[in-house]
């Protein structure tokens, strides 16, 4: 849809790219006074992608949500992307979405049809995941948020943390980075159409088949990688697992396209933040770039999984597009290895 | 040597005004930010095109200089 607002140009930050640091999260949530209750089994201590609530011991309650400033200027794929990204959560659980509601901000610029556009992205996509919009609630204000507050369910024995990686594990990433340079990039038009079409297509697919995949596995540990960046998420896997991970540069998927252009300079603002949050280890000889890119905020990003290394190469045959990209082992010196 | 001013600009608002400014090939640039973010960008940018790049620090503020 064509459209004479452009959405990206009304915010500041694009996509996950405005996500605030996991540091400065930390530390405003730091000593407040908070009820413990048994059947929370994953609550905010592990930084995990969704909390999980034990109902009954058939059924853990997977609860989770997100949104964020336009990442695209076409109402109806920024929707999409939203609602794929917020859902991406639960799959992250190793669950599957059921219940669906929306958060929506309008900004004074758009018109009517760009909302209702906005609205028909995220309905299209928890469509697709076979969950249902039970509700929402929208507001109006200086710039466009958008995205679900999303309820799945996972047997609670299924249930996969972003903290309990093995060493002998290897590391599966199942979509390739560099979408936050090329969404920067973009905004300065420095991106061919059918570049940036391979992209918004990237960032609408739901996790959805990554996790039906991975659940026939015998998976450790899932986490997506969103707003930290590829380093910033394997860093929490890390230090929840109490295993070093090791990411190993040269099979890491990404846009060749980006490469350059991180070289250039386009990367998002939160690209450095997660540069100050995620303690790695980087062997020499690694270019800047090519780490750029493992920084990279990435909206709506792929899921990133420790398995046995036996049933990796099953694994990954199964999965479209995915690459092992590096391996678990005891605790080292450092908790994150780039090599 | 140029001047510029791209404090108050997010990204990827001054690396495209150093990309604008260094079309006309000088030897020799300087450009206020006022963000960490802007500082790498820009540096990149400079660097890319072969300028070398030395950073000062004045309050919350980075002059780049950039030469070749």
């Amino acid at each position: 849809m064509e459209t004479q607002v452009k959405l990206t140009k009304l915010a500041a930050c694009a996509g996950c790219g405005a996500k605030v640091g996991a540091g400065t999260l930390a530390g405003l949530l730091e000593g407040f006074k908070t009820r413990t209750d048994p059947n929370l089994v994953v609550g905010f201590d592990k930084s995990d992608d969704a909390c999980v609530y034990l109902v009954n011991e058939d059924t853990a309650l997977i609860e989770t949500t997100d949104f964020f400033p336009p990442i695209v200027d076409d109402p109806f794929l920024y929707g999409q992307i939203a609602a794929a990204n917020a859902l991406s959560d639960v799959y992250a659980m190793g669950g599957e979405p059921k219940l669906a509601l929306n958060l929506l901000c309008t900004a004074p610029a758009m018109t009517g049809e760009m909302v209702r556009e906005v609205l028909r992205g995220g309905y299209d996509k928890v469509y697709e995941a076979g969950a249902v919009i039970a509700g929402g609630h929208t507001i109006q204000g200086a710039e466009p948020l958008y995205g679900l507050a999303v309820t799945g369910f996972a047997r609670p024995d299924r249930v996969l943390t972003n903290s309990a990686a093995h060493p002998g594990d290897v590391l599966i990433l199942t979509k390739p980075l560099g979408v936050g340079v090329l969404t920067t990039a973009a905004k300065a038009g420095l991106v061919e159409p059918p570049v940036l079409d391979r992209v918004t297509r990237q960032m609408a697919a739901l996790n959805r088949a990554a996790r039906d995949v991975m659940v026939e596995f015998s998976v450790h540990s899932c986490t997506d990688v969103t707003g930290f960046g590829l380093l910033g998420h394997s860093f929490e896997m890390a230090q929840g697992s109490g295993c070093s991970l090791h990411l190993t540069a040269g099979s890491i998927p990404f846009h060749r396209e980006a490469l350059e252009l991180a070289d250039m300079g386009f990367l998002p603002a939160g690209a450095y933040r997660n540069r100050e949050y995620a303690q790695v280890r980087v062997a020499p000889g690694i270019p800047r770039a090519m780490q750029d890119l493992c920084y990279d905020p990435q909206t709506s990003g792929g899921l990133l999984f420790a398995l046995p290394e036996r049933e990796a190469a099953a694994c990954l045959a199964r999965l479209e597009g995915a690459a092992q990209v590096g391996y678990v082992t005891p605790p080292g010196d450092a908790a994150l290895y780039l090599e | 040597m140029k001047q510029l001013d791209a404090r108050g600009l997010s990204c990827p608002e001054p690396v495209l005004l150093i990309r604008q400014a260094m079309q006309s090939g000088d030897a020799c640039y300087e450009m206020v930010v006022d963000n960490h973010a802007a500082r790498e960008n820009v540096t990149r940018y400079a660097e890319h095109q072969g300028y070398a790049v030395t950073v000062r620090q004045e309050g919350s503020d980075y002059t780049l200089t950039m030469s070749r």
